[in-house]
């Protein structure tokens, strides 16, 4: 399960920001490492909510910074 | 409806009934934007479209959308600044001489007051926040009625929490109250020249800008239960009473605050089969 979490996780990083799939590593940070801006880093939370039918409450989506967080944050509500 | 289909694209529906228009779309942020909504049902109709945004964080997520509505005219705008108004319109005017519709889609307050008491508003955050989601309006109308046909059309978009206290929405709803009564003054203002001014009152649906209210995912799932149709409103459904307000459809309709909340505006107390909802779980 984790594993399609990690993938579609990716999926949607590379496809919103641009990027290429080798660049997003588990500790790439999404303002650092592959470019986004603060607005990339609202949309991206609102496009993992949508796609994992979750939510991510303000204060949790401010910790999310990089790929690995995500993945952590949705594979552990998935979970609950 | 889910939320999710709410986000998906939906198509909108092709014709001519904005054929030969041109209008400057104010405000669109991204492809959730209502006012993107507006734009894609106005060009499949055949609307020409100019696209101002505010700072280029904005700006390079519009033009990839401008492009795909085959407009090139993609121009910053800082409404609280008269001098830029007037360029951006200067500009569209150079271009294009007249313009037939004008959507306004730009509110801003800051989000730090957009939660706890509206009584405890500062009087600076209250100002900015009249300022760039009121007086906009005014200031866009008052320049681009200048350039405007007869039979023109200018659209706002407001919120309930103009009309009633919704929780959260505070300084927001007071300068929205504001908004909506600079539409019917405007509409006796520019109706002798046959241009007509109304307001799009939208059911909440998530957008960059809802992003910023507090517990709006709550406010979400509450309409959605209690709403008269039982669901939200969808961007499509917005997309398509602008169109209306915007195209001659709507030739007689002026001052008007129309309400697209799938009804939820007329009830008074929640639907009884609807479950209670507690703000933690959202459920």
């Amino acid at each position: 399960m984790s594993n399609e979490i990690a993938d579609k996780v990716k999926k949607i990083v590379v496809e919103h920001l641009g990027v290429e799939e080798d660049q997003v590593k588990p500790d790439a940070s999404f303002i650092d490492d592959l470019g986004a801006d603060s607005l990339d880093t609202v949309e991206l939370v609102m496009a993992f909510e949508e796609a994992f039918s979750v939510e991510i409450p303000e204060d949790a989506a401010e910790k999310i910074a990089t790929v690995n967080d995500a993945i952590e944050y949705i594979t552990k509500q998935k979970a609950a | 409806m889910s939320e999710t289909e709410t986000h998906s694209q939906q198509e909108t529906a092709k014709g001519t009934l904005m054929a030969g228009k041109r209008g400057v779309v104010m405000g669109v942020a991204n492809k959730n934007s209502i006012a993107w909504a507006i734009a894609k049902a106005c060009a499949d109709q055949g609307a020409e479209i100019a696209f101002t945004y505010q700072g280029e964080a904005l700006g390079k997520r519009v033009r990839p959308l401008a492009e795909s509505v085959g407009s090139s005219m993609v121009l910053p705008c800082d409404v609280s600044d008269d001098s830029a108004i007037n360029a951006t319109f200067d500009e569209i005017e150079k271009a294009w001489g007249r313009i037939d519709f004008v959507v306004h889609a730009i509110g801003w307050a800051d989000k730090q007051y957009l939660r706890g008491r509206y009584v405890d508003t500062p009087r600076e955050a209250f100002l900015q926040a009249m300022d760039i989601s009121c007086f906009s309006f005014t200031a866009v109308a008052r320049r681009a009625s200048a350039m405007m046909n007869e039979g023109g059309s200018i659209l706002t978009l407001t919120y309930l929490g103009a009309e009633r206290v919704m929780p959260h929405y505070n300084v927001m709803g007071v300068a929205k109250a504001a908004l909506e009564a600079s539409v019917r003054y405007m509409a006796v203002d520019l109706g002798r020249d046959d241009i007509r001014v109304n307001g799009i009152s939208a059911g909440p649906i998530m957008t960059l800008a809802a992003n910023g209210i507090g517990d709006f995912r709550y406010i979400l799932r509450w309409n959605q239960v209690n709403a008269p149709m039982e669901r939200n409103v969808s961007l499509k459904d917005v997309g398509g009473s602008g169109l209306y307000l915007l195209s001659d459809l709507s030739s007689g309709v002026t001052g008007e605050i129309h309400h697209v909340d799938c009804g939820y505006n007329i009830i008074g107390m929640k639907n009884p089969e609807a479950p209670d909802m507690s703000l933690s779980s959202g459920e």
